[in-house]
């Protein structure tokens, strides 16, 4: 691609992110989904970032870890631990992260 | 003072634009992690100033990420921005529910309110106010969410660009990230009906990886709302999550 078709593809996208976010807002036309549907809708946020974080955890290139010595788990296990402990994002963040970089960099094992 | 800047003066001076900026701001850290890292990715496949272009306008960090290798490969335009539509349908999904809150507004406004809406913004505001009607308070809450969400997100991004030759990608700082959306669903699951619908998506999307263009996660989507409605309608009171 020459650099004006990827300005191009760029402004593209920028129009995608608006109207994807803003899909079911942005016309003034009454919105056709059933009732019970919206209902189930409060389930979304959570399905969706409880989605896209599970790949994350437990797949390395599309296929399940096969090796006991991956950091990712065990982050994540001491993240949500330390989460239900003491409620708060920052703090899972960096109890996570320190034990990712405990046994990635110390123990040489392998993660994202 | 002039009528416009007072007004921005009174939301910014509003509690709850200091609150739904805070509830960014623990998240943050990680989402920049992962911003520094998608800023190392993007300069290496486009060049910096293309690099910091995409960021700036796209604004939506999972499609800059899958459009590198369509741009790469010289893929054909459309099939780029496709693949940005559909790796950006859950916000199709969020949309709906963001509905009854913004209909007030103008449509130059909405547009914008869309735009700005980020996954993580959209997740703290319906924890903020699960009843879907306009109130006071949800726009200083909004703007401040975006605000500090757009900061966080664009400064360690930029940053990625320009150092990307020293930012250690193989410490695995991404998945701070990671990390990052795993608390804040732990923050989510209040009950039992949360816990399995949480544990229902996870799956899904892990059966489902394979599917192209992320299609996985609105499988994960379409099965925890079944399993949500399924278990809702066996109790006679629905508590709402």
């Amino acid at each position: 691609m020459t650099n004006w078709e990827i300005v191009a593809v760029i402004i593209g996208m920028a129009v995608v992110t608006a109207v994807s976010r803003g899909f079911f807002f942005l016309s003034e036309r009454e919105l056709p989904l059933p009732r019970w549907l919206q209902q189930g809708l409060r389930y979304a946020p959570l399905a969706a970032l409880a989605a896209v974080v599970a790949p994350e955890i437990v797949l390395t290139h599309g296929h399940l870890i096969d090796t006991w010595r991956d950091a990712r788990p065990y982050a994540a296990a001491a993240a949500m631990a330390w989460f239900f402990w003491r409620p708060g994002v920052l703090g899972a963040i960096v109890a996570g992260s320190t034990v990712m970089l405990v046994l990635r960099l110390g123990l040489g094992w392998a993660g994202s | 003072m002039s009528e416009p800047l007072s007004r921005a003066l009174a939301v910014c001076r509003h509690p709850e634009f200091r609150r739904g900026a805070l509830d960014v701001l623990g998240p943050a850290i990680g989402l920049g992690a992962w911003g520094l890292v998608s800023g190392v990715a993007m300069k290496s496949v486009l060049g910096a100033g293309l690099a910091a272009l995409m960021g700036l306008l796209v604004y939506a960090g999972s499609s800059q990420l899958a459009a590198l290798p369509l741009i790469a490969a010289g893929a054909p335009i459309w099939v780029v921005w496709t693949t940005a539509f559909c790796v950006n349908l859950r916000f199709v999904i969020f949309s709906a529910q963001w509905r009854p809150y913004v209909m007030h507004l103008s449509r130059w406004q909405r547009l914008a309110f869309g735009y700005f809406a980020a996954d993580m913004n959209f997740v703290l505001f319906i924890r903020r106010y699960p009843k879907p009607e306009p109130g006071p308070g949800q726009m200083p809450y909004y703007l401040g969410g975006v605000i500090t969400n757009w900061v966080c997100w664009q400064v360690p991004l930029l940053l990625g660009i320009v150092l990307a030759d020293i930012v250690p990608t193989q410490w695995g700082i991404g998945f701070a990230g990671t990390l990052a959306l795993l608390a804040l669903t732990c923050s989510l699951l209040t009950d039992r009906v949360t816990w399995v619908a949480a544990a229902v998506a996870a799956c899904a999307a892990v059966a489902a990886y394979a599917w192209p263009l992320r299609l996985n996660i609105i499988c994960a989507i379409a099965a925890a709302v079944a399993i949500g409605l399924l278990i809702d309608s066996t109790r006679p009171a629905t508590a709402v999550p």
